[in-house]
């Protein structure tokens, strides 16, 4: 793993998401609690709209562009719609952000 | 891959289709025609839509995305005009399209009497969202009148709806009463008498001779010499099979287009099903029967055996605000016995018909609900000899059981029928309660109950209640989404009467079922709670959809647009000029005049936004929120500055308005104009308020709308000031941001509460009027502000956090 420092986690707001620019396009930080923060595609597998516009409710978020539910911990859309973005490994320490660029790199390969 | 052509994007079809991706999503390369220019949609809901309950984007069962997900390629407005079977193609205006399978599913015509004046424009029947539209488009004009022609199902609901929109409505039936192959004369009476109090007029054993008009319907004449003026006309006297395609194609018809048990025709390689068929001598007319035809044909075309059977039907009928019942057989004939139950205070009327001990037909009107339990002892042919003397009670009698609503469906066996369009019976429903889906919207999800007509819906819920118990709370209204048992209206009032004042409290303290609900019951939240508490709530942008928190619409492909306010349509050399430059430099692909009386640029990145509202700040541009549930524009007209009619300053006035309301947040959007004279040249009469000038002050009309509905506005007042009309705006939109539920528009709000409501607030009371502009006075103190200015001081918030592509390519 090769964990790097993207960001203080208070440049994201409460229920509200960054995003990081990565070779294997967009990914979206979102934080859903004080202390909780998740990183995913920021592509909706519906039409491409840009989840980190959307609003996060619980551990979900939902597309801005036709109301796609995701959850966040599991990448799964909820409901009556089939579909799933990539979900990536993160954590908070001493309120900084740290994400696992290896995966990225990793699904970047294969 | 198989390719399958649909003709008609109709009930049936659209349920084969559904059926067809479930059981093998990529087997078929499926194209769907439709002569109407749209997909489908619920039919059923057309009354709905008619009365002004719900609107089409509603009703629609398969959007554009379901097309897509499932790559139907889509042809609608394009009739086919011809099959070709032996070369396996169908015509249409753009040319030909071959099929491995074809599939016809056209329903039916509407019957039109060849009247002498049956082809007069104004002359429509009721079959498709564009009669719908039609009936709407007339009822608009006031003191307009309608005749329906026919006293059956349709023709009820047109009358019932027409009636909603204020039209004066008689309805002409060739019969003693009315709907008499589901009623009989008794229950015909009662519901004459609920369409009279309503103030329909009903005339039957009419003899319809003539319709008359000079270009367009003016009158109906009767054979008795009765003559009804009128300015539309419906015909609802019933349909035929639309077989003529088949039929030119050779394929085997009689009253419709033969088909057997597996929907085939007599080419193996077209099937058919809908109103458009006929069945071992059967044709139909109701969905439930359609439905069990497109699972039968869903197999069939994946191979699967499976036959068709004629099942006995009930007639749960909802003409609109009427409730009524009918199932088997109600003639009166030998060795039938009846019994008989009359209320006449609440107007019941229950009738039962007996043979040899078997119940074999009933017929309810005032009460349905015991409906569903009769109908299994027609359908099961149960012995009703010990239960005689109690029968007429319903199930909440037998067995000695206390009369308990609830009882009747708890009474129910698992294969009793509750929800008829879809054969979806309480087994299934309980099934599904047990796995889980514990609201009716679950269970329309998981079961498609109550999702065709919706007149089950109060049985699946107590279907629920009786299921899970006290974990059920029965609701008494919709609730505002999932979050929560509460309705809008419950959640304002508790809002104000709890005063609660933060999100976090509305949760807690009404009992929010989510953490943090969803993203339909926050962004509802959030503005009643700054409506409420202006001053001691903070807007939270988290709890906003994007155009707002962005502060500008997002597009399809993820780009932005900025629209600068121009005050009343006014703009000046220098902004425009302004407008320009930031066109260039920031290189924005499209710059268009709006229907709202400015410019719009589109096609700007996210990241730049920051910088052109700076640069347009700068020129002394604002923010025109053209993203906002708040004030968008205010339309005007050149008025007395220029034009010869003027009567008034209209463009002073439309800047004073727009000065007085911008930057305020309303349930809705809302939209203004002012035209200088009653030529209207700002479309001030289809607006959320508008202003009519004439010379002895201002017309204030109110409710108009002219998106997805079409309204004329009402009339609110006359004043003879500016400063009055200014206040009365004022006043109006704060009751509006006051007492309207999220979402809803004016007019769709004056429609619940009355423009006499409004009035007595606003107009009638001026003690109340000025309380309410200086509570709006209050609020813009708050809210009337750029939003531009202090975003475009944080531009470092609107790039990426980080940017790892160097990164990760070391
Ligand atoms: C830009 C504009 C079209 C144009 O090029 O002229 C426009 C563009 C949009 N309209 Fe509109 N409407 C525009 C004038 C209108 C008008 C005409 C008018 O205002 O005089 C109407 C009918 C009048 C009315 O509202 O009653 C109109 C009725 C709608 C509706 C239907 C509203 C309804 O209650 O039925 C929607 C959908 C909604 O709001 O839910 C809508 C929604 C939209 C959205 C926001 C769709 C969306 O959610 O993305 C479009 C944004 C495009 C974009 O990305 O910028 N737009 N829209 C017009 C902007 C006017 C302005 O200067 O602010
Ligand atoms: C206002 C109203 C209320 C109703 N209420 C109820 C109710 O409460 N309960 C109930 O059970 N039933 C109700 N019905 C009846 C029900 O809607 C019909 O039984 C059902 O829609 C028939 O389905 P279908 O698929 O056979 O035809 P349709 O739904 O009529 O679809 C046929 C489609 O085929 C299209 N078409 C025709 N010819 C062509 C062609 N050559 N090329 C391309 N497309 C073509 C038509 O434009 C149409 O869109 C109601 C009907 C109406 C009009
Ligand atoms: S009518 Fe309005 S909402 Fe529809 S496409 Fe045009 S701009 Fe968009
Ligand atoms: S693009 Fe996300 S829901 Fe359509």
């Amino acid at each position: 793993m090769s964990w790097i420092d993207i960001g203080a986690l208070d440049a994201i707001p409460l229920r509200g998401a960054r995003l990081v620019r990565t070779r294997v396009g967009c990914v979206a930080l979102f934080r859903t609690s004080p202390t909780d923060v998740y990183a995913v595609s920021d592509t909706c597998p519906h039409k491409g709209g840009p989840l980190s516009e959307g609003i996060v409710h619980g551990t979900s978020v939902t597309c801005p562009l036709h109301n796609w539910v995701f959850s966040l911990e599991t990448g799964q859309a909820q409901g009556a719609d089939a579909g799933n973005i990539a979900t990536y490994p993160v954590r908070v320490e001493q309120g900084r952000i740290l994400l696992d660029i290896t995966t990225l790199a990793k699904r970047d390969a294969a | 891959m198989q390719k399958i052509v649909v003709i008609g994007a109709g009930m049936a079809s659209g349920r084969v289709l559904e059926h067809l991706f479930d059981a093998a999503p990529d087997a078929f390369d499926v194209t769907l025609f439709n002569a109407e220019p749209r997909g489908n949609y619920n039919r059923l809901m057309l009354s709905p839509v008619l009365s002004g309950e719900k609107n089409y984007s509603e009703i629609i069962t398969h959007d554009d995305a379901w097309y897509a997900g499932n790559k139907v390629t889509c042809r609608f407005g394009e009739p086919v005009q011809r099959i070709d079977s032996a070369r396996k193609v169908v015509i249409s205006a753009q040319g030909e399209t071959p099929y491995d399978k074809l599939v016809i599913g056209t329903g039916s015509t509407p019957f039109i009497i060849p009247l002498p004046g049956h082809d007069l424009p104004g002359v429509i029947s009721y079959r498709d969202l564009d009669d719908t539209n039609a009936m709407i488009e007339s009822s608009a004009r006031s003191g307009a009148r309608a005749v329906v022609i026919g006293g059956g199902l349709l023709g009820l609901e047109a009358a019932a709806g027409l009636r909603m929109r204020g039209m004066e409505v008689t309805v002409l039936h060739i019969a003693g009463h009315l709907m008499e192959r589901q009623l009989d004369a008794a229950a015909g009476y009662l519901l004459r008498r609920d369409l009279e109090s309503r103030g329909i007029t009903v005339i039957t054993e009419a003899q319809t001779k003539a319709i008359e008009g000079n270009g367009k319907v003016a009158r109906v004449m009767l054979a008795d010499g009765t003559e009804l003026p009128c300015d539309l006309v419906v015909m609802a006297v019933g349909i035929r099979p639309s077989m003529q395609l088949a039929k030119d194609a050779g394929l085997a018809v009689g009253r419709a287009i033969t088909v057997d048990a597996q929907m085939q025709t007599s080419d193996p390689d077209i099937y058919a099903l809908g109103e458009c068929v006929e069945f071992a001598g059967n044709v139909f007319g109701l969905v439930a029967p359609l439905y069990e035809q497109a699972r039968v044909l869903a197999k069939t075309l994946t191979n699967q055996a499976d036959a068709f059977t004629v099942r006995e039907l009930a007639t749960k009928l909802k003409v609109t605000g009427c409730d009524l019942f009918s199932a088997g057989d109600f003639a009166e004939g030998e060795g039938r016995e009846d019994i008989v139950f009359r209320d006449p205070g609440r107007g019941v009327y229950k009738r039962l018909v007996l043979m040899d001990d078997r119940l074999i037909g009933a017929v309810m009107y005032g009460d349905t609900s015991d409906g569903n339990w009769f109908f299994g002892l027609i359908k099961d042919g149960t012995d009703v000899s010990d239960m005689r003397d109690t029968l007429i009670f319903g199930p909440a009698y037998q067995g000695g059981a206390a009369a308990d609503p609830l009882s009747a469906v708890a009474a129910l066996s698992a294969d009793a029928e509750i929800c008829g369009c879809n054969g979806v019976c309480k087994g299934r429903i309980v099934d599904a309660i047990e796995g889980g889906a514990h609201t009716v919207g679950d269970i329309r999800a998981t079961t498609k109950a109550s999702a065709s007509c919706g007149t089950c819906t109060g049985l699946v819920e107590q279907v629920l209640a009786v299921t899970l118990g006290d974990d059920f709370v029965m609701p008494t209204a919709q609730p505002v989404c999932g979050c929560t048992t509460l309705s809008h209206e419950d959640v304002r009032l508790l809002i104000k009467s709890k005063e609660l004042k933060s999100q976090p409290a509305v949760w807690q303290e009404l009992g929010w079922s989510t953490p943090n609900g969803c993203h339909v019951c926050r962004p509802a939240i959030n503005f009643y709670l700054l409506a409420d508490w202006p001053l001691e709530y903070q807007d939270d942008p988290q709890s906003r959809f994007v155009n707002e928190r962005n502060h500008a619409n997002i597009q399809k492909d993820g780009t932005y647009s900025v629209m600068p306010r121009m005050w009343g349509g006014i703009t000046t050399a220098d902004e425009l000029r302004a407008i320009a430059d930031a066109a260039d430099k920031y290189n924005v692909p499209t710059v268009k005049v709006t229907g709202g009386q400015r410019i719009d640029l589109l096609g700007v990145r996210k990241e730049d936004l920051p910088a052109i509202w700076y640069d347009l700040n700068a020129a002394g541009m604002v923010s025109g929120h053209a993203y906002s549930k708040g004030l968008r524009t205010v339309k005007t007209c050149v008025g007395t500055d220029h034009c010869r009619f003027g009567t008034q300053d209209s463009t002073g006035l439309g800047i004073k308005l727009e000065k007085l309301l911008w930057g305020s947040w309303t349930p809705h959007k809302v939209k203004l104009a002012v035209s200088g004279c009653p030529r209207n040249c700002a479309e001030a009469t289809c607006k959320d308020i508008g202003i009519v000038c004439v010379d002895s002050g201002y017309q204030v009309g109110v409710g108009g709308a002219a998106g997805m509905d079409l309204k004329e506005t009402e009339r609110l007042c006359d004043v003879q000031t500016e400063e009055e009309a200014l206040e009365i705006t004022a006043a109006f939109v704060q009751l509006y941001r006051e007492n309207a539920r999220y979402l809803d528009r004016p007019y769709k709000w004056l429609a619940k509460v009355g423009l006499p409501w409004v009035k007595e607030r606003v107009v009638d009371d001026p003690e109340n009027r000025h309380a309410l502009a200086a509570r709006f006075e209050l609020s813009q103190s708050i809210y009337r502000k750029d939003p531009w200015a202090p975003l475009a001081a944080r531009a470092e918030t609107f790039g990426p956090l980080a940017d790892l592509t160097l990164e990760a390519a070391e």
